[in-house]
């Protein structure tokens, strides 16, 4: 590890059993990073098992944040720290780690039958195996109990202290305050003095233990400079918190209240959880039997007034899509988050994959268009929300919005917007004509082509809907062939007219014109951003994916190459082929893990060298 | 409203394509009759259906309706009763439609309390797709797909519902004015959930099947119409009755006028004896066979909501998060 104290940025990698309380620790950490100023970016990844066998490989929970002057804009790609709470979590991240990197193990918990547990023949402290790192081999465990001797806890008890032991060494370590860490287990464990109280002991012991003599010679304290950001008032933030706070501000620029309906699914729940605690901006939480009901009752929701929301993730996605052709046929405004996890079929629950493009953008029976945004970042969660309730308000029609289990989970300071800088949502008002109340229904705004929100209760306005074709004049059911071609076109028509009303689409970084240009879309922001930083090349991001920004060809054309980094196997390079014309190089990773800063210069640097 | 209206007025312009002689358009009939008696008013009412030949009903209907997809209705009616609790809303589904590809849904609605009005109409047969068999079609039923009989044994619309937990199960047959009639009535009048199963004849490819117990001549001894603290009399003059036969716990037909003290008083709070009475195969029971009033999912819904889904916070209230920094 860089032992110099002018670095820009360090990464650490928190590891242990899933069971350990590791997630809690990492954002712990996260919190406390940001009230000292630096920026960061988190990357928890936990194994699908809720409580996997203790001492196992595939029980390794881990947190990684990078931390530091910034912009910061991914986890990092190597960690320059790891923490190790047992051999197992050694064995799974230590080939993450460049030469050099500092370890910190658990001397504890490295016993004969954890060492097997992890599939070490030898243990790997004495065997050669970390002689290429700085190692830090600390009695955490024993050291935490004798801290909280005093409070009379029993072993286990006891023993659960020592996250935020740990958490005191890193702290100390990378000078930061002990204090949001200490209100926080105040706060959270008020019901419990005595284990509030040893606890906080244990974090105070650990940032000790980090001062004292007894480990300064290999552990020299770390000093961040602050990160160089825009003024305001900032907080910590996940994608689904951001979502969440999102849905809220929608409903209220749009002056309906929010029925969000949903059937719990990994990496989706967490918006769920959130959106219970929001209650009181107007939002009711609607848990159904399955995902198909779930997005149901938010058509329901919908059709009575309220903005219907559902949420799930691939599988989840797939189980709706026949109700979504309902939603496009009715003409009702629905939001639908995807957040994306590996696949196919269950495949990796818990892992990140951006691999649902082709399904939110093709994948319905007939010609059934929908609107495709995708939020970039956690904080842009809550932008793109809003986004997609103003899309489908204006549009009378469902939106897909594709977030991913990575922005779900993973936190960034976010600056807090005000509700104001955002215009109110307009909803189509019902024309005051004398026509009957179900071409009233059906009258459509001529430039969005979005029908009149016409819902049950209304006096007067009496009419029927259904996903049987109908009239494009009347709404009365038509299996006439040419107004069935006039009803294809208006659906077709309908979400290409989103495109002029989004802003124009912009280059991120770099000059706007060139030999390269990378196009990426999604949470794959972060890395992407920091290779075109670091080369020189241009970098678009996409938000908007159906219809895509009306002047990307244009803007595209102005380069030679263009490349298409993706955790897929090909799906924008495939809608940029079939919309553009172009034929972009792919780059492509499915391993369920982000991409490396590295892993893009180096394709960079290729396409590069062969271009010159 | 200041004139009453009337059956005519909730009918459609819409020209109304069932086979000639099919038994909904006697259901419609009493629909729109049962509608006008109870007074409802057209703007808030709202007629909810899946697919199948049941479903195309919100379509004739002159009140709001939403023709949804194949099974799916109580997922639908579910949200927009959630949305605004007031409206009068009506499910109107068939037996595929809501015990084959949606018997998810009318489980979870049934078992929520959710304040529909659910009508089943039952014909045996799949109809809208040319006749299959359904899962309510009896053992060795005969169809373009079971062209030797079906093997499946039929499920029971009574017992699923009252296996969900339904709070009101009733029954009526279609061209029954006067049965149809009283029981939409009492289930207009329910507050939750209320299944009505109506035997519905479809003429084109399950002719008769209840004519057992439905024809004219068979209706007096083959239908037991309930009413809740009276003897569960049937057959001409009310000559006969149903006893409890406590050695094999099945409920059977005794002389009434013999044994007038051992016919069963109608009690449709006791879940027991819904459980025998929809069972019954010999008189076939009619009208509300189980009514347990409870509390509404959705008037439980929104006591629960902390603000009884009103707005009385900004989302700026609750953006800054647990703690928040200044960068100057």
């Amino acid at each position: 590890m860089n032992k110099n104290n002018d670095i820009e940025s360090v990464v650490i990698r928190l590891a242990g059993d899933s069971g350990d309380g590791i997630q809690l620790m990492g954002s712990q950490f996260a919190v406390s990073t940001a009230l000292s100023g630096a920026d960061f970016s988190t990357f928890p990844d936990y194994p699908a098992e809720i409580r996997a066998p203790t001492g196992t490989t595939f029980g390794v929970s881990a947190y990684q944040i990078n931390l530091g002057g910034g912009p910061i804009t991914t986890a990092g790609d190597a960690p320059d720290v790891l923490v190790a709470f047992n051999p197992a979590a050694l064995k799974v991240n230590l080939p993450l780690l460049d030469k050099g990197a500092l370890v910190i193990v658990n001397n504890d918990t490295f016993t004969a039958r954890n060492l097997a547990k992890a599939g070490y023949a030898n243990d790997p402290r004495e065997d050669g195996t970390l002689n290429d790192y700085q190692v830090v081999a600390a009695d955490i465990g024993h050291l935490n109990l004798e801290a909280v001797k005093e409070y009379g806890l029993s072993k286990s008890e006891g023993g659960r202290c020592k996250n935020f032991y740990a958490l005191g060494m890193l702290l100390w370590m990378f000078d930061r305050k002990l204090g949001s860490v200490e209100a926080w287990i105040a706060r959270r464990m008020a019901g419990n003095p005595t284990m509030r109280d040893a606890n906080i002991t244990a974090l105070h012991a650990g940032h000790a233990f980090g001062e004292t003599a007894e480990l300064s010679a290999s552990l020299s304290q770390i000093k961040l400079p602050r990160a160089n950001v825009t003024p305001g008032e900032y907080r910590s933030i996940t994608g689904a918190e951001a979502l969440a706070l999102g849905i809220a501000a929608a409903g209220e620029l749009a002056d309906r209240r929010v029925m969000f309906c949903s059937y719990p699914i990994t990496p989706a729940s967490p918006l769920l959880h959130r959106l219970t605690h929001l209650a009181e901006c107007g939002i009711g939480t609607f848990q159904a039997e399955d995902e198909i009901a779930a997005i149901c009752a938010a058509i329901g929701a919908s059709y009575g007034g309220m903005i219907g929301v559902t949420s799930s993730s691939g599988p989840g996605i797939a189980l709706k899509t026949e109700a979504m052709g309902l939603a496009v046929s009715a003409e009702l405004p629905l939001v639908i988050v995807n957040w994306q996890r590996g696949g196919p079929s269950t495949g990796l629950p818990t892992k990140t994959e951006q691999s649902d493009l082709y399904q939110a953008v093709y994948g319905r029976n007939a010609d059934t268009p929908i609107p495709v945004i995708a939020a970039a970042t956690a904080g842009e969660c809550f932008t793109m929300a809003i986004e997609a309730t103003r899309i489908a308000l204006r549009h009378m029609t469902p939106v897909i919005l594709l977030a991913d289990g990575y922005l779900s989970n993973a936190a960034e300071p976010w600056r807090i917007p005000a509700l104001t800088d955002f215009e109110p949502i307009a909803s189509n008002k019902v024309p005051g004509t004398d026509e009957g109340p179900q071409r009233r229904a059906f009258t459509r705004d001529p430039n969005s082509h979005g029908r009149a929100w016409v819902t049950p209760g209304m006096p007067g306005l009496m009419h029927r809907i259904g996903g049987l074709e109908k009239d494009i004049d009347t709404g009365h059911i038509s299996y006439d062939p040419a107004n069935h071609q006039r009803m294809t076109d208006l659906r077709a028509a309908k979400v290409e007219s989103v495109a002029n009303f989004i802003p124009d689409q912009a280059i991120e970084i770099g000059p706007d014109s060139g030999d390269l240009v990378v196009v990426g879309w999604g949470s794959t922001y972060g890395p992407i951003y920091q290779a075109a930083r670091k080369t020189g090349v241009s970098f678009i991001h996409l938000r908007h994916l159906n219809p895509l920004p009306r002047n990307l060809p244009e803007l595209i054309g102005r380069f030679d190459k263009v490349l298409v980094p993706e955790m897929n196997h090909g799906q924008l390079t495939t809608l940029l082929r079939d919309k553009l014309c172009v034929e972009p190089v792919p780059l492509n990773k499915v391993t369920g893990q982000p991409f490396l800063i590295r892993e893009l210069v180096g394709k960079i640097e290729s396409l590069r060298g062969n271009a010159l | 409203m200041t004139d009453k209206l009337t059956a005519k007025d909730f009918a459609t312009s819409q020209e109304v394509r069932w086979c000639p002689g099919c038994g909904d358009y006697a259901i419609l009939k009493a629909v729109q009759k049962a509608l006008a008696d109870v007074g409802a008013d057209p703007a808030n009412t709202a007629f909810v259906s899946g697919i199948g030949c049941a479903s195309r009903f919100p379509y004739y209907i002159e009140t709001y309706g939403f023709h949804t997809i194949h099974g799916r209705a109580p997922a639908i009616a579910t949200g927009l009763k959630l949305a605004n609790p007031d409206l009068d809303v009506w499910v109107v589904t068939g037996d595929g439609d809501s015990l084959s590809i949606g018997g998810n849904h009318l489980m979870h609605a049934l078992r929520r309390n959710v304040g529909l009005k659910i009508m089943l109409f039952n014909n045996e047969i799949y109809g809208l797709t040319k006749g299959q068999f359904s899962p309510t079609s009896r053992v060795g039923t005969r169809s373009p797909s079971s062209p030797s009989g079906s093997v499946d044994s039929p499920v029971s619309p009574g017992q699923f519902a009252l296996g969900c937990g339904a709070k009101f199960f009733a029954r009526g047959v279609d061209t029954d004015k006067v049965g149809m009639s009283d029981v939409l009535q009492q289930m207009h009048a329910f507050e939750g959930a209320a299944l009505v199963e109506i035997f519905q004849n479809c003429i084109v490819y399950n002719e008769d099947v209840f004519a057992s117990f439905t024809d004219r001549e068979n209706a007096a001894n083959a239908q037991l119409h309930l009413r809740h603290g009276e003897p569960m009399l049937f057959g001409e003059h009310n000559g006969k009755g149903i006893r409890f036969n406590q050695q094999t716990w099945s409920l059977e037909v005794v002389d009434a006028t013999a044994s007038p003290d051992q016919v069963l008083v109608h009690d449709e709070a006791n879940v027991m004896l819904a459980r025998l009475l929809v069972d019954m195969r010999l008189p076939v029971a009619m009208g509300v066979i189980y009514r347990q009033p409870a509390v509404s999912y959705e008037a439980a819904f929104y006591a629960h909501h902390t603000t009884q889904m009103k707005r009385t916070k900004s989302v700026a209230d609750y953006i800054k998060g647990p703690s928040s920094w200044t960068v100057e």
